[in-house]
């Protein structure tokens, strides 16, 4: 069974005929060539996959793509350009919060909802908040001073 | 001029395209035409494969081909070679079973490989390997490792499933030293089986092409020109000059994408038996049963102390855990890389070490991040410290007495240390770590109802892996040098090739910086090129913390070319001679005069030489190098770590965790502390969190990431971090490697934290709160 899907990605209108049991993911890295987004695991635990759905940071692998009809979605080639770079990006780079990349977009994507959710945001509540994306590569000092330096930009 | 960036924290320029989503892994790679491959998997750890029926699957909507282990064997593809010869103590070689592409007759791992289904889309191929029915005769599974050499043996060739006996050093006198010693230390430890995971999951695209007869492979790879060298000269696959081999950006390693691996070697043959691109990329649950795991010993150990406290003697008994078949350097691993290391920071006189590597129906295990080094500094770190408690000495203090001043210092265990300062480190580490302060701070812990511990460990490894000759004679089937080529553009800018790999570790921004430096150009005017058979070089790769050491160091040399060679172009630029000509900060200049010209302006008359000396040099400006090390690099650190546990739990909490490394010369100390921090990270993980469990029958119980606990953020404090400097010897950049540090100085540091705290003699890893609490109600705390 196929469905018609209507949906913003990264601000442009989307219209795409899919199978039924397509994810998220799947539509935005197969279909829409959208392979900023990825796949880490198989049981929506390391959070690669990380989207903004409707303005709030969920895991891509874990939603149908038919549950997003009318929905905006933004992934990480949306969230900001190589000459206009999100705040949360540039921190990542400003503070090393990244080594080998491929769990860097879920966690900046995490990252950006956190900062936008979160009253007070300080090193447990990040810590905290970043529970559900794993990286390999840096032992999180750095992604936590990274979340902590673009908050303080985003607030300004 | 500008400025020399050795030293500076140089923003990495690998960052932009990660961050915003513009990276190329292998799994965003699409070829036109491609197909996808997914692969039947054992059931079970142990069982003689019967009747293959592949029809229905066949027969399943966009299925292209299903191919089976049997096929390979018929067509007498493989197996995989282990690359590393080990040698028993009686002289025999060591045992290496058949390891197929995918299995025929017999699997042996719970999670081989037997078929592979090929199909217009991932979920069809998915979706039609349910369809394989395998008729399987299952057979008790070896899995327990102490019991291993006297169960059934898993091959008919390999009697006690022993795969060698291996030996290090002097027996009798360690004996008779340890018989003299005022006091013995005996110590028996599980060294946990850990499963790499790097977050991006093996894949690979195979594309053939029937026309030019050229093999493709786009693959995760640390090092793909080894792959190329194993697929062609052991699998025969297709001549070296017909196969690129193309490792992209890679998400992580940590030693688990060394290795040739079956799956990859059999997408390429069903590539090239299909002549159409095939595409395959792992699944978590798949990386958790077929990646290669690493660690998994068993370990006796027994250190000899005099009555001054001088250490006499070490000896270690191991049992190293080889899994199913000897995967790329598996057999390396527990031996010159393990036994070579017990002398750690210590002028022990007599050590001698013990090695067994059995087999057993378990995934393969092979390096991971340390390999052989952090079992070694647990060894040694946690003996040491249980040594000085039962002494009643400062653990510090007993270290201290022991540690090696003199250089250049040939241990009983083969390995000649070029140079260090190990009491700098140490020094460095207990001022940064406050230990003065550390008895109040206990006292405040136990006010609040918490007990407070401190462990140390002072680790050293080998690095740069180490004179080819060195290692062949050792059992090495490679050479372990490194390429790298400096191209100058004729406009003046540079492309450099080097044959190391980069997975997260920034040699496109630390190359970088290096040959700017040499050159006295711009760190922006270089531009650093890797992973692509076809561009480069022969290289090694990327592994045990060699890619500066040794590719660095051959960066550097074809850099000095460079000015070697510039500098007789300038000279006849400047109608001089090629001994008054300088080159400082990116000019060549007649010495004692203003006559000068830029490395821009000497490159562009290598290109355009209309003026230039034919009769004594060719046109063009680029220079290679091959750089073989001439002893391996000995990085050495202090590392501390401080925790305080609620007792009502067992949850330990790490306070302070401090790391004080000698790493030699630093290009970017921005990278070095994010390698540092990512070691610890994984090696707390090690203490901690991690562990791979497999039931008596060989199912792995730890199999996704809701059962093996992975490090997230919240298990993990910031990290005090800084460095001593001695430079290396014998390599012209001064460097020793920093990628595994981390991993090997701090799981003995948190053990040996958290049984000071809790007041007992020892805690297995994982130390998970539930093992701290059972400890707590053993201890005399409750």
């Amino acid at each position: 069974m196929s469905v018609t899907l209507n949906l913003s990605v990264n601000g442009k209108a989307v219209i795409e005929t899919c199978p039924a049991n397509t994810t998220l993911v799947d539509l935005l890295r197969e279909r829409l060539s959208l392979t900023g987004t990825h796949v880490g695991c198989d049981t929506s635990q390391c959070g690669a996959c990380t989207i903004h759905l409707n303005g709030r940071a969920v895991k891509s692998c874990t939603v149908l793509a038919a549950q997003c009809e009318g929905a905006e979605v933004t992934t990480i080639e949306g969230l900001g350009s190589a000459d206009n770079l999100h705040p949360m990006q540039e921190a990542f780079r400003e503070c090393h919060g990244l080594q080998c990349g491929f769990c860097t977009p879920g966690m900046i994507m995490s990252a950006v909802d956190l900062v936008n959710r979160e009253e007070t945001i300080d090193e447990l509540t990040i810590r905290e908040g970043l529970e559900g994306n794993i990286c390999r590569c840096t032992g999180y000092h750095n992604i936590v001073l990274a979340v902590e330096h673009a908050a303080q930009k985003m607030r300004n | 001029m500008v400025e020399t960036s050795i030293g500076q924290p140089v923003k990495r320029r690998e960052d932009l395209r990660f961050i915003t989503g513009q990276g190329q892994y292998t799994d965003d790679i699409n070829l036109r035409g491609q197909t996808y491959a997914y692969f039947v998997r054992s059931p079970y750890a142990h069982a003689d494969v019967g009747h293959v029926d592949t029809s229905e699957a066949e027969k399943a909507p966009g299925v292209v081909a299903v191919l089976t282990g049997k096929q390979v064997k018929e067509e007498g593809i493989g197996g995989l070679p282990c690359g590393w010869m080990i040698h028993s103590k009686d002289g025999s070689e060591m045992k290496q079973p058949f390891h197929p592409l995918m299995a025929a007759d017999k699997v042996n791992y719970a999670g081989e490989p037997i078929a592979l289904v090929v199909a217009e889309s991932f979920a069809e191929a998915k979706n039609a390997a349910e369809l394989v029915i395998v008729d399987f005769h299952e057979r008790d599974a070896v899995v327990d490792l102490a019991s291993a050499q006297s169960a059934n043996s898993i091959y008919e060739e390999v009697p006690g499933n022993t795969c060698y006996e291996w030996e290090l050093g002097e027996k009798e006198a360690t004996e008779q030293a340890l018989a003299g010693a005022a006091h013995v230390t005996r110590y028996t430890l599980t060294n946990n089986r850990l499963i790499p995971n790097a977050m991006e999951p093996r894949a690979a695209i195979a594309d053939y092409n029937p026309g030019t007869q050229d093999l493709t492979l786009y693959t995760t790879s640390q090092n793909p020109h080894l792959a190329r060298l194993i697929l062609t000269a052991f699998v025969q696959l297709a001549p070296e000059h017909k196969l690129r081999i193309i490792a992209p950006d890679v998400g992580g390693g940590f030693g688990s994408k060394i290795f040739v691996y079956s799956e990859e070697t059999a997408l390429a043959w069903a590539s090239m038996k299909l002549g159409i691109p095939i595409k395959w990329t792992a699944e978590r649950s798949e990386s958790f049963l077929a990646d290669a795991h690493g660690r998994d010993h068993l370990t006796e150990a027994s250190l000899g102390i005099d009555e001054d406290g001088n250490f006499v003697a070490l000896q270690v008994k191991t049992t190293a855990n080889m899994g199913a078949y000897l995967s790329t350097f598996a057999s390396s691993v527990p031996t010159y890389l393990y036994g070579t290391l017990l002398a750690g920071q210590y002028k022990t006189p007599n050590i001698y070490v013990e090695v067994d590597s059995v087999f057993t129906n378990t995934a393969p295990v092979d390096a991971y991040r340390g390999a052989g080094r952090p079992e070694a500094t647990y060894v040694v770190e946690r003996i040491v410290e249980l040594a000085a408690r039962e002494l009643g000495m400062d653990p510090t203090e007993l270290r201290r007495k022991n540690m090696i001043r003199e250089f250049p210092y040939q241990t009983p265990v083969a390995l000649e240390y070029d140079i260090g300062d190990y009491e700098a480190s140490l020094d460095k580490a207990l001022q940064l770590s406050d230990y003065d302060g550390f008895s109040a701070r206990r006292q405040s812990s136990e006010a609040n109802g918490k007990l407070r511990g401190i462990g140390f460990s002072c680790y050293i490894e080998a690095c740069g892996l180490a004179p080819s000759q060195v290692a062949g004679a050792l059992g090495a089937g490679v050479g372990l040098w490194e390429s790298g080529e400096v191209r100058v553009n004729p406009t003046g800018s540079v492309t450099v090739l080097t044959g190391t790999h980069s997975h997260g570790q920034g040699h496109e921004t630390t190359f970088a910086q290096l040959v700017a430096s040499r050159l006295g150009i711009s760190v922006d005017d270089v531009e650093v090129v890797h992973g692509d058979t076809s561009k480069l070089d022969f290289g090694l790769g990327t592994y045990g913390s060699r890619s500066l050491s040794v590719g660095g160091s051959a960066l550097a040399k074809a850099s000095d070319k460079i000015v070697a060679k510039g500098k007789r172009i300038a000279a006849h630029m400047l109608d001089s001679d090629v001994e008054s000509i300088d080159f400082e900060d990116g000019s060549f200049t007649v010495r004692e005069s203003n006559q000068t010209r830029t490395f821009q302006e000497v490159a562009f008359a290598a290109y355009v030489p209309h003026d230039y000396p034919h009769d004594e040099l060719e046109p063009g400006l680029s220079e290679k190098a091959f750089y073989d090390p001439a002893n391996f690099t000995f990085p050495a650190g202090t590392h501390i770590c401080e925790v305080e546990i609620d007792p009502e739990t067992g949850v330990v909490e790490i306070a302070r965790f401090t790391a004080v490394d000698d790493f030699g010369n630093i290009i970017n100390p921005m990278i070095v502390e994010g390698q540092v921090h990512g070691g610890i990270a994984q090696g707390i993980g090690q203490a901690m969190l991690e562990g791979c469990v497999y039931d008596h029958t060989g199912q792995l119980q730890t199999g996704s990431y809701m059962d093996y606990c992975m490090p997230r953020a919240d298990d993990l404090p910031f990290f005090s971090v800084d460095v001593t400097c001695t430079p290396c010897t014998h390599n012209p950049v001064g460097a020793k490697g920093c990628g595994e540090a981390g991993a090997i100085g701090s799981p003995p540091a948190v053990i040996n934290a958290i049984t000071d705290a809790v007041g007992v003699r020892d805690i297995s890893m994982p130390a998970t709160p539930e093992k701290v609490w059972r400890a707590i109600q053993e201890s005399s705390h409750v």
